[in-house]
């Protein structure tokens, strides 16, 4: 099997909320001191369901990603098992809004060639809007399932189980087709040790708008439909208040008594 | 052609019935609709739909149109994605509202490709600016840290999903007399692919959730499956339903169909009591809005602290037992 798994870095999400900060002038996030980016966890399990897809039935892995740091990232999913990777990078994408990302994804894919599965993260955990995996199938043309946590190949293509909020659906597809994986599908397995020598020593293209023949007026910020007008963190915090005790024990009593008293329970 | 555009709202039915979530975005649909001066409609897709459409009778001053066939029974997305192109060809919303539910995540954004439309998902407040024309749209961003707010200009139309829980629901007004149109179910392809083959559901779960006044959720905190029996107990002393977080979901050490968060059933209850749980923001995004917010954590430092009004520090194994033991002897009194 020919997997493409797309990727990309975002901000740790395990950064504490206190720690988090915004520019509202840029509206920017800015990046917090020592706690350098991390893949997409969404992306990573992708990546681990493609390789747990290549243990089973053989192929090859490529992770792509558009971004000018997507070296550390392509060289993460390398050092998980993959085969190959590419960035896309150009001053033109900046700006890009997941139309135009997926365009330019689906423009290097087509420049690839030949795959039998797509693999991408459900959403991304910095913008969280889920847009880029379907909007990439559509401009393919391929037949798409969203939210899978499982993939089994067939003869007649792949069965994949789909996580619904109460419960799960079935799909059958036939191939090639574009799958978004949930967080669901397995824990990423760590880059081992032969794998991240090997991830050292490949070879990572960087690819231009000029490379993939990217259409300019369908990337970047003019191409965008839509404007970011305000970024700002919420005010949340309510007024806690903690209850004591000489133990744990004793702290809970007080606390099934402060509930019954303030007409909580 | 003057007659102005429908802000067009895509009806979910769960039992026949309009859901919850479908009721909150005919709330919203209204304001808009006064907002910028455009009639609402809503679109039901589907079969069996006479309920569905009695009620949105009573609660869409507007259109009402229906595409009621066999073979859109089962909400598979194939059939929905073009049975809802196939409408709004002829209706050409401007507006399209759904709710962030499991079936817009799939249809949204290759409506809004298909429909050359712009899309915001996952939106807590939509508002207009009736000079412009444009919609202002506030979504969670970073898991729910920060909060975005796009602008979309009418020059396409807008494709809008909301968060459950956003608005409150629209009540019926039976002097209300919406307009039934029966759109044709033909231009849909039967043999779409991917097939959906099998559907699995909890059929009550959402509700229970949704209609829960006492929530008592475990977190990675809880260590493995048999903590949970504690959880449990202290939702059944309480009369409430228990939850879990995505990393609980993940690690499968309960159903996912428990999971409350971001990617999971967003919550409204009187109590929620959150044991063995950090507080991502993104498991926030999910119970934030409970009156009364309870936690029982270790780690003094927790982030959960800061979102709640009561709180114990220490391991729950310790603090569960008396908790549940002196509610009991309270609650008996």
């Amino acid at each position: 099997m020919n997997i493409i798994v797309c990727v990309r870095e975002v901000l740790d999400p395990d950064l504490p909320p206190a720690k988090f900060r915004v520019d509202p002038e840029s509206k920017r996030v800015l990046p917090p001191e020592a706690l350098p980016p991390v893949i997409n966890p969404y992306d990573a399990v992708a990546a681990e369901l493609a390789l747990r897809l290549k243990d089973r039935y053989g192929g090859k892995i490529t992770a792509l990603t558009l971004g000018d740091n997507g070296q550390n990232v392509v060289r993460h999913v390398l050092s998980m098992g993959a085969d190959d990777g590419i960035v896309l990078s150009d001053r033109l994408f900046e700006g890009s809004d997941s139309f135009s990302t997926a365009y330019v994804l689906g423009q290097a894919i087509k420049k690839i060639g030949s795959y039998d599965l797509i693999l991408c993260g459900r959403q991304a955990a910095d913008w969280d809007e889920g847009l880029v995996g379907p909007v990439l199938a559509e401009y393919l043309g391929l037949p798409l399932v969203t939210q899978a946590r499982s993939i089994e190949v067939t003869e007649q293509g792949i069965v994949v189980s789909r996580v619904t909020i109460d419960g799960h659906q079935v799909f059958v597809a036939p191939l090639p087709a574009l799958v978004t994986v949930s967080g669901v599908a397995g824990q990423p397995r760590l880059p081992s040790g032969w794998n991240i020598i090997a991830a050292v020593r490949k070879q990572v293209p960087v690819w231009s708008a000029d490379d993939i023949g990217a259409d300019p007026s369908r990337v970047g910020t003019a191409a965008a439909r839509r404007k970011l007008v305000r970024l700002f963190i919420p005010e949340r915090e309510r007024k806690c208040e903690i209850v004591t005790g000489e133990t744990t024990a004793e702290a809970a009593v007080k606390l099934a008594t402060r509930l019954r008293e303030s007409g909580i329970v | 052609m003057t007659e102005k555009s429908d802000i067009l709202i895509y009806g979910e039915m769960a039992g026949g019935r309009l859901t919850t979530t479908t009721r909150e975005l005919v709330s919203i649909g209204r304001r808009l609709s006064a907002e910028l001066g455009h009639p609402l409609g809503i679109l039901l897709v589907g079969a069996g739909l006479a309920t569905a459409v009695a009620e949105s009778a009573t609660l869409v001053p507007g259109k009402i149109y229906v595409m009621d066939a066999a073979a859109l029974a089962d909400s598979d997305p194939e059939r929905n994605v073009e049975a809802v192109i196939a409408a709004c060809r002829r209706i050409a919303p401007q507006v399209i509202l759904m709710g962030h539910t499991d079936v817009a995540r799939d249809i949204a954004p290759r409506l809004a490709v298909r429909l050359e439309a712009s899309i915001v998902t996952d939106c807590v407040d939509v508002t207009a600016e009736p000079d412009t024309g444009s919609l202002r749209q506030m979504r969670p961003v970073y898991g729910g840290k920060a909060m975005a707010v796009w602008l979309s200009e009418g020059d396409r139309p807008r494709i809008v999903t909301v968060r459950p829980r956003s608005a409150a629901p629209a009540e019926p007004d039976i002097s209300n007399r919406g307009v039934v149109i029966n759109l044709p179910a033909d231009t849909i392809n039967p043999t779409a692919k991917p097939k959906l083959v099998e559907t699995v559901r909890d059929q009550g779960v959402s509700t229970r959730l949704e209609e829960a006044k006492v929530i008592v959720a475990g977190g990675a905190g809880i260590g493995g499956r048999e903590g949970f029996d504690m959880v449990e107990s202290l939702a059944r002393l309480l009369g409430g339903v228990t939850g879990i977080t995505r990393a609980v979901s993940d690690i499968g050490w309960m159903p996912s169909t428990l999971e409350i968060g971001q990617t999971g059933h967003i919550v409204k209850p009187d109590l929620y009591i959150a044991v063995g749980i950090s507080g991502a923001s993104q498991h926030l995004a999910g119970c934030q809005a409970a009156k009364y917010m309870v936690a029982i954590n270790k780690d003094p430092e927790a982030y959960i602290f800061t979102v709640s009004d009561f709180g114990v520090v220490g391991d729950y194994r310790e603090a569960l037992p008396p908790l549940i033991e002196k509610l009991k002897a309270l609650l008996a009194a």
